[in-house]
């Protein structure tokens, strides 16, 4: 093991920066970071053993115990079991013999819940082995299994069980990309280079002002105008500048990221060519989510493809002097690191805490060098821009959200996938367009967002109203919407919190446990009060803003579906919910062999 | 007060004075303002973890321990909505671990309960979470004992034994979160490392071994004056 490892480590120049990658490539020989591994990296790397392990444990994907032959990683998330996931996840247990979280005893086989794998509008979706499995029934789990267990490699089990297999390039993948395009921004892959080309005639400081001018604003859910960090990132200087694309959606019912890196990567590299040639930078970093691994190869072969036509590399479309390339980062699981300086972090090789600010990465970013990360449908958008101009881009959306968005739609509705829609389009119009009727709620942004009722869709999807980065879950009359969204919803911002602040950390513990008392029937008035007043300290006290948002779910759901929490209550003004006397004996009864005789009231 | 400083501040509607680049909370206690923390150490990278030294910096939510002073800022401080907002935090590290204060070794020297005192909190709001957590009495000198580890990275960003981490977070999330202690490293901390450790976690997280409750009840750090009064009353 020793030499092996070695060996890994050279490929990284023993550089302790890549630590990420060099856990994963450990992982994928092993199906677990062994606990020798973990001793040779720390005398390797100069650190101590628990240091290389604060890393591996933040990650989803890396693991100290073994995991399986075939790890499979089936989709936890609430919007799963909206099709079907606990009749799968069933299946996958009486067909393997074993329960979740856990392994078979020869090893082959690891069955684990996951959070979010981005397959929402093709769910219930399980990673095996980095190979995506959509639409799974408990008929094809019974496929499955029986292919593992006779040996098959896992992409030949793919084909066998996909309707349909998705093709382009060298891609081979049975998740498929239900794209709207109705109200396209063209692009035409025959034309790719030319808007580059275009962009390196201008100056690069004609090209930040041309996208100030556009007021294109982040696409992943802050909305922080795109101009605005390119001339910050500008005025920072030096002579090292990054580039890093944020390809980590990992919000549940997010997936548009993983549908415009299939469909439109070479307006994604195109978009950080001129990015790159506006802030000085000649190193693009993706930092692509782990779940989305089955697009490496395929990102990598377009990436090849472009510096084959000298569109990346050295001296590019002739512009002498402009040199820019593009790396690909894999992500190891963890939600977190779709913050920003969070992602930095992690791509430094540590735990994906979200760093303090000041200083922002535009000043200190990766390896403290000046840093722009931009998302990856807001780096796409730079291309029309450009392209057609600013004026153009302003006269498409609203005063104050020009352009596009893509939304991830998913949930009760007939036709869920990825939208293209002019921003200031209501909710309501948006519920036709994908066929949903009879609508309890709609999470807009996600479980961070908003959770919205009917009286409000005619509200529209702009950052001046419904501001998002695109999660759209649509939540029928018939769901439970506290037991089975809200409270799942909280519970994985309890498991993704990174830890640092001690709010986010405990605080979300604390609201989870008062929601579940609620839930069970053991609540009262005064509880509901306590929640929205407990849930809502977070808001200003924690440092990123996932943190902020942690108790979003609660705190919306309160304001607007109150009816909901009110139903579940106890009226009874004397109802002690803190204390359950029938519980506290619950134990003692059993020592003793009695049966209790109290009632908790 | 040195009013060759560089920067001026205002701290509550107090003048102040801030070298170049020193922390909102350094510069405060340098001008006899308090600033409760529980993270903070002065001279080490500040972690911004506690979110107990939340101030109002021109009207905004910051971290005074992560925050440079720049000139002319307006620090809201000692204020009704940020005492609650620190009290609460306070309670939430109170029943997110379980603090006996009555047989801990660091009462009375813990500032943590200090905090608590001074924020005046009787009982905390919230229910008391009673986790299990572990203890680790591996190492020679230092018991560690998770039960009272409020997570404030103190330990993880100042104590090393040949440039190494000594202690590490382990885990993610606000069930599976914990610091751990290095066997190795920690087994190889002399008597005054261990001494030095256990001075700087803020709670009894981190007690040195075969020795116990030295000074006595009245002598301890806290026991004449609430925390802070020492920046206050200079």
């Amino acid at each position: 093991m020793k030499d092996k490892i070695a060996n890994l480590l050279k490929q990284y120049d023993n550089d302790r920066s890549r630590l990420i990658d060099i856990l994963l490539d450990i992982q994928e020989i092993y199906h677990q970071v062994p606990d020798e591994a973990v001793g040779i990296l720390a005398d390797q790397l100069d650190l101590s053993k628990v240091d290389v392990e604060q890393t591996i444990s933040f990650y989803h994907f890396l693991t100290q115990t073994p995991i399986g032959e075939y790890a499979i990683y089936l989709n936890d998330s609430p919007g799963a079991y909206m099709y079907g996931r606990a009749e799968v996840a069933k299946a996958f247990e009486e067909e393997v013999g074993i329960s979740f979280n856990s392994v078979t005893q020869d090893g082959l086989i690891g069955l684990w819940d996951t959070a979010d794998i981005g397959m929402n509008d093709q769910d219930p979706a399980a990673i095996i082995n980095g190979i995506v499995f959509t639409e799974l029934d408990p008929a094809k789990v019974k496929k499955i299994i029986g292919e593992i267990k006779d040996g098959k490699k896992v992409e030949d089990i793919a084909e066998n069980v996909a309707d349909v297999i998705y093709t382009k390039g060298i891609l081979r993948t049975m998740v498929k990309n239900h794209i709207h395009l109705n109200n396209p921004i063209p692009y035409d892959d025959q034309e790719v280079g030319s808007v580059l080309k275009q962009a390196l005639d201008l100056t690069p400081e004609q090209i930040v002002s041309e996208i100030k001018e556009s007021n294109l604003r982040g696409r992943g859910g802050a909305g922080f105008p795109t101009g605005l960090k390119w001339e910050f990132c500008r005025k920072s200087g030096g002579d090292e500048v990054y580039l890093i694309c944020n390809a980590d959606e990992g919000e549940p019912g997010t997936f548009k990221e993983r549908v415009i890196l299939t469909e439109l990567p070479k307006m994604l590299f195109e978009g950080m060519a001129i990015a790159g040639y506006a802030l000085d930078a000649r190193q693009g970093i993706i930092y692509l989510r782990y779940e989305y691994r089955y697009l490496l190869a395929y990102l990598e072969d377009v990436l090849q493809e472009m510096r084959d036509q000298n569109l990346l590399g050295k001296n590019i479309a002739g512009k002498t002097g402009f040199d820019f390339d593009i790396r690909i980062q894999l992500g190891a699981g963890s939600y977190v690191c779709g913050e920003e300086s969070g992602l930095i972090e992690s791509m430094e090789g540590k735990r994906g805490e979200p760093r303090n600010r000041p200083p922002f990465p535009v000043e200190s970013g990766y390896l403290n060098k000046p840093t722009v990360v931009n998302n990856v449908e807001t780096l796409c958008r730079v291309v029309p821009i450009i392209q057609n101009g600013a004026d153009w881009f302003k006269s498409i959306g609203t005063k104050e959200s020009a352009g596009t968005k893509f939304l991830s739609i998913s949930g009760d509705c007939n036709a869920p996938g990825v939208y293209q829609v002019e921003w200031g389009m209501t909710i309501k119009e948006m519920l036709k367009m994908v066929g949903a009727t009879d609508v309890q709620a709609v999470k807009v942004g996600g479980p961070s967002g908003t959770c919205i009722d009917p009286t409000q869709f005619g509200r529209s999807i702009a950052f001046e109203d419904l501001a998002t980065g695109g999660s759209m879950i649509i939540i029928g009359n018939k769901r439970d919407l506290l037991k089975d969204f809200i409270l799942p919803f909280t519970n994985f911002f309890i498991e993704e919190s990174c830890g640092s602040c001690a709010p986010c950390r405990s605080l979300t513990v604390i609201l989870r446990d008062k929601l579940t008392r609620i839930i069970d029937g053991n609540g009262t008035q005064s509880d509901i009060a306590e929640l929205y007043d407990w849930a809502r300290l977070g808001q200003t006290a924690n440092r990123c803003g996932l943190g902020q948002t942690a108790a979003n779910p609660i705190i919306t759901s309160i304001e607007n579906f109150r009816n909901l929490y009110e139903d579940l209550v106890k009226t009874d003004e004397d109802y002690l919910s803190a204390f359950n006397m029938e519980q506290a004996v619950a134990e003692s009864c059993e020592v003793v062999g009695r049966v209790p005789n109290i009632k908790s009231h | 007060m040195n009013k060759n400083k560089k920067l001026y501040f205002e701290i509550d509607g107090k003048a102040c004075y801030a070298e170049d680049g020193q922390s909102v909370i350094d510069a405060a206690k340098a001008n006899g303002v308090f600033i409760p923390s529980l993270c903070h150490v002065e001279g080490v990278k500040a972690a911004g973890s506690c979110r107990v030294c939340n101030v109002k910096i021109n009207g905004r939510n910051m971290t005074a321990c992560t925050t440079p002073v720049t000139d002319g800022m307006v620090v809201e401080n000692d204020i009704p909505e940020l005492n609650e907002l620190r009290q609460a935090i306070i309670e939430v590290l109170f029943v997110s671990g379980n603090h006996f204060c009555p047989s801990c070794e660091k009462s009375g020297n813990c500032e943590l309960q200090a905090l608590a005192y001074r924020y005046q909190m009787l009982v905390p709001r919230f229910p008391y979470e009673f986790p299990i957590k572990g203890v680790d009495a591996s190492s020679e000198h230092i018991f560690h004992d998770r039960n009272r580890c409020i997570m404030c990275k103190r330990c993880i960003r100042t104590v090393t034994k040949d440039g190494k981490n000594v202690f590490a977070f382990n885990g993610r999330g606000g069930e599976h979160l914990h610091v751990v202690m290095d066997e190795k490293l920690a087994s190889q901390l002399t008597e005054e490392e261990a001494q030095e450790a256990m001075e700087i976690c803020p709670v009894g997280a981190i007690l040195k071994k075969e020795q116990g409750y030295l000074v006595p009840i009245g002598e301890r750090k806290f026991d004449k004056l609430p925390i802070g009064s020492d920046i206050e009353n200079k």
